[in-house]
C-alpha cells in the first residue's frame, strides 16, 4: 500500500511465503542468529538498549532495559524463562495474529536470540486459545526446525495454548495461566525478571517485540534507533479496523498521522459517512475525537492529547456511532473479562455499565451523569492490573469529549439516534449469559 | 491413544511439580468427549494427580471450556466493536434465524451451538465468526444460510 513504510517486522511478506523455512532463508533468515550467539548475553542486551526499542504489547517498556533486569544465576541460581506473550485480545488489535501467521520463523529467531540474551534454555509461547490458525502455523514453523539442530541449539520452546480469557494478557495473569490456574493476576513486585514463571526469573515480550528483535541484530541497533521518531524507534504494526475501506494490519513509520493512516492505508470512510471518533490503540486507550486526528502516531504526540498507542488497534468511528452505546459495548466487554480478584474493578465494571444503559435507555438524570464519572474516579488505580482502569478511563473520555451527547440522553429521555446507531442492540457475551442479569442502578 | 496416555504426554513437557498440564488436559479432554463433563473432570484430575473441584475451578474461568454439552458444531459471532460497527448483529441475528434458537443455546437438532464471544482478533476482516474455532472473515448476513446448510450437512463439503 502506497505510504507504508519499509518493513521490518513483516519484511520479505509481500513477494514471498515466509512461513516455509527454505523461503525465510532465502531473504536472509536465521542470520541474526548465529551473529547474536557470537555475542555475550550482555553484548546482544546492550544492542537492544542501543536500538531504543519499546515493548510492542502495550505498555511500551524499553525492551533492552527489561532483559537487563534478569539477576545472574550466581544471584539467583534457578533456571532463566523467556515467555512470549500471544495472548492477543484487545478489542481492535490484530497484528499478532498476522505477525504469527506470516513470518512464524521471524518469531521463533527472536525467542532464541532473545533466549540467548537473557541465558535461557525455555521457551513458553502463551498463545491465545481462539487463534487456532496461527497455532498450526506456528507448530508448522517449529516442526521445520526438527532436523535444524544449529538453529534450534539447546533451546526448547513449548506454544502452551490459553483458553479465552482477556486477563491473561496480563503479564502476571499469563504466569498464573501458564502454571495451570484460573488467569488473575498478581500483586507486583516481586517483578517477574525476579520472580515470575515458577517462581524463576522470567523475562515476558510480546509478540511484535520478539519479531522485532533479529533485525535490529542483523542491521544493528543503532542503525534501527534511526528510524521513527524520538521515543518510538523502528516501525510499528498498526491493526485498522471498524468504519474504514481497507482494514487490516500496516506496518509504519511511527509519526504518520493517524489521519494518513485512516486515509491513505484505509482508503478512508466506507458509504459517504463522516468520521465521528477514533479509538488509537484498542479498546483501553482515551478516545480521539475527529478534530484531533492530525495527531502523529507515536509515543510522545499521542502522549500530548492524554492516549497512547498501547496495542496499536485504531478503530475507526463514523457518525452513526452512538457513544453511550460505545460505552456500554466496552464497559461489557471489561465486566465480562474482569477476573473478580479486585472488588473496585468486579464491582465497579458492571456499575458502568448499569448506568450506561440507564442513559441509553432514557432513565437517567444529571445525577447519573455524576455516579458514572465518581465510580471511574473509584476504579481508577486501586487494582493490582490495568483491566478496571482501563475501562474507568476511557468512559471518563467519553463523557469528557461528548459530553453534549451524554446531555441528550438524559434531556431527550432516550437515544437520540432512536435506533439508527451503528452499535444498536448489539449482543454482548455478557448480557447472553442469563445466569447474571446485568446490574440495576437503583431508581 | 488413549486420554490418560495423552495427558501424561502433555504433563512431561512441564517441570515436574507444576500444575502447568491442566489447561492442555483439559483441552484434550474437551476434545475426546466435546464438554468436561464431571466424569470427564474427574478423568484429568486423576491422571494429573490433582482433584475433579481444581480442575473445575479452573475451566469454569475460561470461555473456551464447556461445563455444559453443545451441539455437534460451534459458531461463534464476534460483536465487540470492530465488528458490531459493520453488521455483526444482523449476522447473529441471521443464525438465529436460520438455527430457530437465541444465541448461547442449541438448535433443536442438537447440530449447531451458536454464541457471540468478544474479540476474537481479526478486526479488519470483521465481522468474524469461528466456525468450530476456525475463522470466516468478512462474514456478511446474506452468508449465513450457506454456512448453515454446510454445518447441517445439507451440502456435503468433504466427500465423506
Amino acid at each position: 500500500m502506497g505510504t507504508e513504510v519499509e518493513k521490518i517486522v513483516l519484511a520479505g511478506t509481500d513477494d514471498r511465503d515466509l512461513t516455509k523455512l527454505a523461503e525465510y532463508e532465502a531473504v536472509g533468515g536465521y542470520k541474526a542468529l548465529p551473529k547474536a550467539r557470537a555475542m555475550t548475553p550482555q553484548e546482544v542486551t546492550e544492542e537492544l538498549i542501543t536500538s531504543e526499542l519499546r515493548g510492542r504489547g502495550g505498555a511500551f517498556f524499553p525492551t533492552g532495559r527489561k532483559w537487563s533486569f534478569v539477576p545472574s544465576k550466581e544471584q539467583i541460581p534457578k533456571p532463566h524463562y523467556l515467555v512470549v506473550n500471544a495472548d492477543e485480545s484487545e478489542p481492535g488489535s490484530f497484528k499478532d495474529n498476522e505477525i504469527i501467521s506470516r513470518v512464524p520463523h521471524r518469531f521463533i529467531e527472536g525467542c532464541l536470540i532473545t533466549a540467548h540474551a537473557i541465558d535461557s534454555k525455555h521457551v513458553f509461547v502463551y498463545i491465545r486459545g481462539e487463534y487456532s490458525g496461527p497455532y498450526e502455523i506456528l507448530v508448522n514453523a517449529l516442526e521445520e526446525l526438527k532436523d535444524r539442530p544449529e538453529i534450534r541449539g539447546d533451546v526448547t520452546i513449548v506454544v502452551h495454548r490459553g483458553a479465552g480469557a482477556y486477563i491473561c494478557g496480563e503479564e502476571t495473569a499469563l504466569l498464573e495461566s501458564l502454571e495451570g490456574k484460573r488467569g488473575q493476576p498478581r500483586s507486583k513486585p516481586p517483578f517477574p525478571a525476579i520472580s515470575g514463571l515458577y517462581a524463576s526469573p522470567t523475562v515476558v515480550n510480546n509478540v511484535e517485540t520478539i519479531t522485532t528483535v533479529p533485525p535490529i541484530i542483523a542491521m544493528g541497533g543503532a542503525e534501527y534507533a534511526k528510524l521513527g521518531v524520538p521515543n518510538t524507534r523502528g516501525t510499528r504494526v498498526v491493526s485498522l479496523s471498524g468504519n474504514v475501506v481497507n482494514g487490516g494490519n500496516y506496518e509504519i513509520a511511527p509519526g504518520m498521522t493517524v489521519r494518513a493512516i485512516i486515509d491513505e492505508l484505509g482508503g478512508g470512510i466506507p458509504d459517504g459517512r463522516e468520521l465521528k471518533a477514533v479509538v488509537p490503540g484498542g479498546s483501553s486507550t482515551v478516545i480521539l475525537t475527529k478534530d484531533e486526528i492530525d495527531v502523529g502516531y507515536d509515543f510522545d504526540s499521542l502522549g500530548q492529547l492524554k492516549t497512547a498507542m498501547g496495542s496499536a488497534g485504531i478503530v475507526v468511528l463514523d457518525d452513526r456511532c452512538c457513544i453511550v452505546q460505545l460505552g456500554i459495548r466496552f464497559s461489557e466487554f471489561y465486566e465480562h473479562e474482569s477476573c473478580g480478584k479486585c472488588t473496585p474493578c468486579r464491582e465497579g465494571t458492571r456499575w458502568l455499565t448499569a448506568i450506561l444503559r440507564k442513559l441509553e435507555d432514557g432513565r437517567a438524570t444529571q445525577a447519573d451523569l455524576d455516579l458514572l464519572l465518581d465510580v471511574c474516579d473509584r476504579i481508577n488505580g486501586k487494582c493490582l492490573c490495568p483491566l478496571g482502569d482501563s475501562d474507568a478511563i476511557i468512559i471518563a473520555s467519553y463523557v469528557a469529549k461528548f459530553r453534549d451527547e451524554f446531555i441528550a440522553h438524559i434531556e431527550e429521555g432516550g437515544c437520540p439516534f432512536g435506533g439508527e446507531s451503528s452499535l444498536d442492540h448489539v449482543l454482548a457475551p455478557i448480557a447472553m449469559h442469563t445466569h447474571s442479569p446485568v446490574a440495576e442502578v437503583p431508581a | 491413544m488413549s486420554l490418560y496416555d495423552a495427558i501424561q504426554e502433555v504433563r512431561a513437557i512441564y517441570p515436574e511439580d507444576s500444575e502447568s498440564a491442566v489447561l492442555p488436559a483439559l483441552r484434550l479432554a474437551q476434545g475426546e468427549y466435546g464438554w468436561l463433563s464431571p466424569d470427564a473432570l474427574r478423568e484429568v484430575a486423576d491422571a494429573l494427580e490433582t482433584t475433579p473441584a481444581y480442575c473445575k475451578s479452573v475451566a469454569s474461568f475460561y470461555d473456551q471450556f464447556h461445563l455444559a454439552p453443545i451441539g455437534e458444531h460451534l459458531v461463534e459471532v464476534c460483536t465487540n466493536v470492530s465488528c458490531a460497527v459493520v453488521g455483526a448483529q444482523r449476522v447473529v441475528e441471521a443464525f438465529e434465524g436460520e438455527l430457530g434458537c437465541h444465541a448461547g443455546e442449541t438448535s433443536a437438532d442438537g447440530k449447531v451451538t451458536l454464541r457471540t464471544v468478544e474479540c476474537l482478533g481479526g478486526c479488519g476482516w470483521a465481522t468474524i465468526v469461528a466456525v468450530d474455532h476456525h475463522y470466516r472473515t468478512h462474514v456478511k448476513a446474506d452468508d449465513v444460510p450457506a454456512i448453515v446448510q454446510e454445518l447441517q450437512g445439507v451440502v456435503e463439503t468433504h466427500g465423506d
